[in-house]
């Protein structure tokens, strides 16, 4: 049973027009960017290492820690990161549609902690009506006096500025985003330096932080760590918005208590994705994302928490994405769409992801369209293997890398739990020389 | 097709203010001349290029990168159709073919009057109401083949213009506030 606790970042999505700035001041909307800066800005700070926040965008970092790591120069900025593309995850276009007051909150809260005079929202090029709801946000609250110099009266100043995108997965990792927002090609940056804390944007000292992270920043400031601390579990704190996708028959985005619930919550309660459509069978799931190894039926009373996904499970929870297969659907049809994604979305810097991408989705379409040949699974494995070395199934957590950034390791995750999974349909395909399912 | 008009090089100045290097106004001013042309022309980016100090090698390195920017002419609607997991699973791939047939193009094409641009899209983040497509990157989902027809038809006849603004048109909400103050006339006061 799905625990019953009051939700924080979807509290408003169903009030109306939430977006607005007249609905966000009647729910009380920056009353806890106003008692932040009553605080000494180490208390703001505090208070969110306290609420253990892992970041919300697929890493899972711990926010105020993330904060913390910043280098002591000036000008420091806060980037947040509102370029969710990852397959079958669509939380933040939620929030950023419904609740923009909240993000524009949680931002200058953050701001104000970090002391940054400049900040970004990074929002998804093709979130149209997204940008326009964030940008009338910005203005609305400019106009009611909480951007800009002075925030009541407090001595603090801070500009916030809108950026849209202009399509590009990759934008998603956090050193391609500052490029992108610097007007480059979005290539993620050679690491070290591996954090954006130490040399971000423009060379300075920078927190990226994700949209959802960001608003959950004033319920935290308002309640405190503590109180977010008490919900979930010890490693698994506060609540968090999962995706819920694919054959299940109410698919959307729900928030639920971290660590005391289970993807079978998410998947059959009544409440959420309120089970498999026409009464079919789970075939498999993909816990977190295209990026995530895929889980079988036996895996649904995994709690939700990172640490025991990652550690027992070998997958991650990561975007907050849950696909559900049901047994009409083609696993090598499935994890040749995941494979031609990411295949069209590497940047092409690193050979391995570049060229291996484009290998394995060729290999995975001639199976799936018949044309495969009984050495085309062992092929599969050696490219697979080449891009992320020691992939095997049962997965690992964490996968190796070979590339610069995290999009190498993605690829290989749909076609060795396929493949793992569902060899004899693999096999189907080859020997009967086309898909069984039509 | 052109260079940015003078309305626009006031827009595109009040934008670079608000970064603390110009460059990073690098993809909102593209965006803006998308909405100018529809597409970019190389006329516009040139000026771009002269508006932010860049090499026009900087400007086509840049937009080229891009799924959104276009530097060839697009039609007045766009339609993005999702073929990723989620709307696999719902028949994407169908509605796709579907509304080929419908347009009479190959997806990556333009229909003969210059009116539809069909084009298959990575996951759009409206898995909720899957299959789902956008025009012009306003959202439609839970989208049958006659839903899909019914959709053209509108457009076609002009009645979705309000909710549909013509391609390159992204946010409709400018920003006003926080920009260099000028006096009367929109000239800046240095």
């Amino acid at each position: 049973m799905t625990t019953e606790v009051a939700p924080i970042v979807t509290r408003r999505l169903a009030a109306q027009e939430p977006w607005t700035l007249q609905s966000y001041l009647s729910d009380g909307g920056y009353g806890a960017l106003r008692k932040a800066l009553t605080m000494p800005r180490q208390e703001v700070m505090a208070e969110v290492d306290r609420a253990n926040l892992l970041g919300r965008g697929g890493a899972g970092f711990p926010a105020g820690r993330k904060w913390s790591m910043l280098r002591k120069a000036e000008p420091v900025y806060l980037v947040v990161n509102g370029d969710e593309s990852e397959p079958a995850t669509f939380k933040d276009h939620l929030l950023i549609e419904r609740d923009p007051h909240q993000i524009v909150e949680g931002t200058l809260i953050t701001a104000y902690a970090i002391g940054a005079a400049q900040a970004f929202i990074y929002v998804r090029g093709e979130f149209a009506l997204g940008l326009e709801r964030m940008i009338q946000a910005v203005e609305d609250a400019y106009g009611h006096g909480v951007i800009g110099a002075n925030i009541f009266g407090s001595g603090f100043s801070v500009d916030l500025v809108v950026h849209p995108g202009a399509g590009a997965y990759i934008c998603g990792d956090e050193t391609a985003l500052l490029e992108s927002l610097e007007g480059k090609r979005g290539f993620p940056r050679i690491k070290p330096p591996y954090y954006p804390a130490a040399i971000g944007l423009y060379g300075a000292p920078t927190v990226v932080n994700n949209v959802e992270t960001m608003s959950n920043i004033p319920w935290i400031v308002l309640n405190g760590g503590d109180a977010f601390a008490a919900l979930g579990t010890e490693t698994a704190t506060g609540t968090r918005m999962f995706a819920v996708a694919g054959r299940v028959n109410r698919p959307g985005a729900y928030e639920v208590e971290l660590g005391k619930n289970t993807f079978r919550d998410l998947v059959y309660d009544p409440k959420l994705g309120g089970g498999v459509r026409d009464g079919r069978e789970l075939k498999a799931f993909v816990p977190g994302g295209a990026s995530s190894f895929w889980f079988g039926p036996e895996r649904l009373d995994f709690s939700l928490d990172e640490s025991k996904v990652k550690g027992e499970g070998g997958s991650m929870m990561g975007s907050g994405s849950v696909i559900v297969l049901d047994d009409t659907t083609c696993a090598v049809r499935a994890a040749w769409r995941l494979v031609r994604f990411f295949h069209k979305e590497s940047c092409g810097q690193c050979t391995p992801c570049r060229e291996g991408s484009g290998w394995l989705e060729k290999i995975m379409r001639r199976i799936e369209s018949g044309h495969g040949r009984p050495q085309d699974l062992e092929l599969l494995m050696d490219v697979c293997d080449n891009i992320s070395p020691g992939v095997s199934w049962p997965s690992r957590w964490p996968p190796n890398m070979t590339t610069i950034c995290p999009l190498g390791p993605s690829i290989p995750p749909p076609v060795v739990s396929s493949l793992g999974m569902f060899r004899d349909e693999y096999l189907v395909h080859v020997k009967e020389g086309g898909c069984p399912f039509g | 097709m052109a260079r940015l008009t003078p309305e626009n090089v006031q827009r595109a100045r009040d934008t670079i203010s608000l970064y603390p290097v110009a460059r990073s106004a690098l993809i909102p001013l593209l965006h803006m001349a998308q909405e100018q042309d529809g597409w970019l022309s190389e006329e516009a980016m040139v000026h771009v290029a002269e508006l932010l100090e860049l090499t026009p090698a900087e400007v086509y390195g840049t937009a080229s990168f891009y799924d959104m920017l276009f530097t060839e002419p697009v039609g007045r609607y766009l339609v993005s159709i999702c073929t990723n997991i989620a709307c696999l699973l719902e028949g994407a791939y169908e509605l796709l073919e579907h509304a080929a047939s419908t347009l009479g193009v190959r997806p990556g094409s333009t229909t003969p009057d210059e009116l539809f641009t069909l084009e298959e899209v990575e996951c759009i983040a409206d898995c909720g109401r899957a299959p789902c497509l956008a025009v012009n990157w306003r959202f439609f989902g839970d989208v049958t083949p006659d839903g899909f027809d019914r959709l053209v038809a509108r457009l076609r006849a002009g009645e979705l213009s309000d909710e549909v603004p013509p391609h390159g048109t992204l946010s409709r909400v400018r920003r006003t506030v926080g920009l260099p103050a000028r006096a009367e006339g929109g000239r800046e006061r240095r």
